[in-house]
């Protein structure tokens, strides 16, 4: 990579494309959950959402670990730079594991995986009680971090764009 | 770059990352029925008690698991694509249960009884469904559910409902009074054989030429009805619906032919608590054979969510508020039990003796 304070475009793309997408599945989750009225409507939406990002995740990682990421400011202390490391892989690693721990789940509960009406994906785990138990926990404990660590991220990119303006915000909003 | 000696003098855009942070916290946590005292789907658990034996369902707790195959007529094919209407015969898992949510209840202290069933179709389609002997919902939303058993909570004082707190209810809800008289009237059966189990709710099906057609359902048994007198009920022994259904078996299975009812144009359809004219035509689509009953501790029922939310291509929900709402509330009690038999928790309900 030639230029070394921005992500590349693909990545960029990817990171507020898979943002909204993040967003709107974590409150799709809780909100089937609770809703009297949207579960249906919510389920149908959150599965096949879930695979999307399971998809775009696979060519997420593939695009940065080919083309890396912009360095961090010289400035900035060692143990920011060890959090931006560590909540970036922690994000991934969620953003790979939740997906595919609602995908067994569902698998282990003897449920169809629907993407639309009349098109299942085939499962991935085979159905046991104890398997959907602890499936089905991981995959809601998981979506709760996931939340916490991105609400942690966006803070910490606001407090670089708003408040240090050191160039690490605009690594992912700019492409100068 | 204004440096990092910048963070003191930046209490506003602080405010203003902390103020989005705890934003959107609170949404989320509003929306996960954390905060804030809206009616979730949990709260329709809410009475379980703590002590509630471990790995039974929440409500209709104690059941039998039944095998059997779904022979469809071939009546149905033109309004509705699922392939149980076209393939000639489909596997039929399935339960029979009592309306109590306690899983040692007496078979008599209920006149509620019910079926349910999976029908897997060889395209990979799962139609789930769950039917009750009473033919409507007795409140036209799921909110109405928690309003009637308030209502009809017996006062401590005097051990019968309060008189102005149902006459309350029935200001809300007037329609429920078709469904509780009719209730109270009904006769107890005394056979899960010769029942009509009725799907309460009306579902969209899908025809060929993409036509979606309200119908609602039930099976009609090819048994006769038997009930119970108050005598015999009172003498009735606490097992007797199940050893009845086990006996009946033994003889040869039991048939329900599956009935659609398909509404016209103006009837409630979204509306479990209201019926539609007797007069509207009537489709056999199919014929179930029961063949065998299974304890509900072995049987491939025990770990299955009856949830009548999941039909296949060629079947659509309706917009009915309280169809909707099973779907988030079998859903909790499923999750409840699967935790308790996968954690190893559950003993007579997985048919543990020993407590191990």
């Amino acid at each position: 990579m030639t230029d070394r304070r921005h992500f590349n475009r693909l990545a960029r793309v990817l990171h507020w494309a898979m943002a909204a997408a993040i967003f709107a599945m974590l409150f799709i989750g809780v909100g089937m959950m609770t809703s009297l009225t949207w579960r249906p409507a919510l389920l149908d939406l959150h599965q096949p959402l879930g695979l999307a990002i399971l998809l775009l995740v696979v060519v997420r990682l593939a695009n940065r670990l080919r083309h890396g990421a912009p360095a961090l400011p010289a400035e900035t202390p060692r143990w920011q730079a060890l959090a931006a490391l560590g909540s970036h892989w922690m994000l991934y690693g969620l953003m790979v594991l939740i997906p595919l721990l609602g995908w067994g789940m569902r698998s282990a509960g003897g449920w169809p995986v629907r993407m639309i009406k009349g098109w299942n994906v085939p499962p991935i785990a085979p159905v046991d009680p104890t398997l959907y138990a602890l499936l089905r926990d991981a995959h809601g404990i998981l979506a709760w971090l996931l939340f916490a660590v991105v609400i942690a991220h966006l803070s910490a990119a606001l407090l670089h764009g708003w408040v240090y303006r050191d160039g690490v915000f605009s690594s992912m909003t700019r492409s100068r | 770059m204004t440096g990092r000696g910048s963070l003191r003098r930046a209490w506003l855009p602080l405010v203003g990352i902390a103020t989005i942070a705890g934003s959107l916290g609170a949404a989320f946590a509003w929306s996960a029925g954390l905060v804030g005292d809206r009616i979730t789907t949990s709260t329709f658990l809410a009475d379980t008690p703590k002590s509630f034996p471990a790995g039974y369902r929440r409500a209709h707790g104690k059941g039998i698991c039944f095998d059997g195959v779904f022979r469809a007529s071939g009546a149905a094919a033109s309004i509705s694509t699922a392939r149980v209407f076209s393939q000639a015969q489909t596997p039929a898992i399935g339960r029979f249960s009592i309306g109590t949510a306690d899983p040692y209840a007496p078979d008599n202290s209920t006149r509620t009884v019910s079926m349910a069933m999976l029908i897997a179709a060889d395209d990979g389609e799962q139609w789930r469904m769950k039917m009750n002997n009473e033919p409507l919902f007795a409140t036209h939303d799921a909110e109405g559910f928690l309003a009637r058993i308030a209502a009809f909570a017996p006062d401590p004082a005097t051990g019968q409902p309060d008189p102005a707190k149902v006459a309350a209810f029935y200001r809300v809800y007037p329609e429920a009074r078709r469904v509780i008289e009719a209730k109270a009237k009904a006769p107890w059966p005394s056979s899960f054989a010769g029942v009509h189990y009725y799907a309460i709710h009306a579902y969209l099906f899908v025809g060929p030429d993409g036509r979606r057609q309200p119908v609602r359902w039930w099976w009609r048994p090819h048994a006769d009805f038997t009930g119970w007198s108050v005598e015999e009920r009172a003498k009735a022994n606490r097992d007797h619906l199940f050893k009845d259904i086990a006996e009946r078996l033994a003889h040869g299975p039991l048939r329900w032919d599956l009935v659609l009812q398909l509404a016209e144009p103006g009837d409630p359809v979204d509306d479990p608590s209201q019926p539609w004219p007797a007069t509207r035509r009537q489709i056999v689509g199919g014929t179930l054979e029961v063949t065998r009953v299974v304890d509900q501790a072995k049987g491939t029922c025990r770990d299955v969510n009856f949830d009548p939310t999941l039909v296949p291509k060629g079947m659509a929900l309706t917009n009915d508020p309280v169809l909707a709402a099973r779907g988030g509330i079998y859903a909790h009690s499923y999750n409840a039990r699967l935790r308790e038999i996968g954690y190893g928790r559950a003993t007579d309900a997985v048919g543990r003796k020993d407590g191990r």
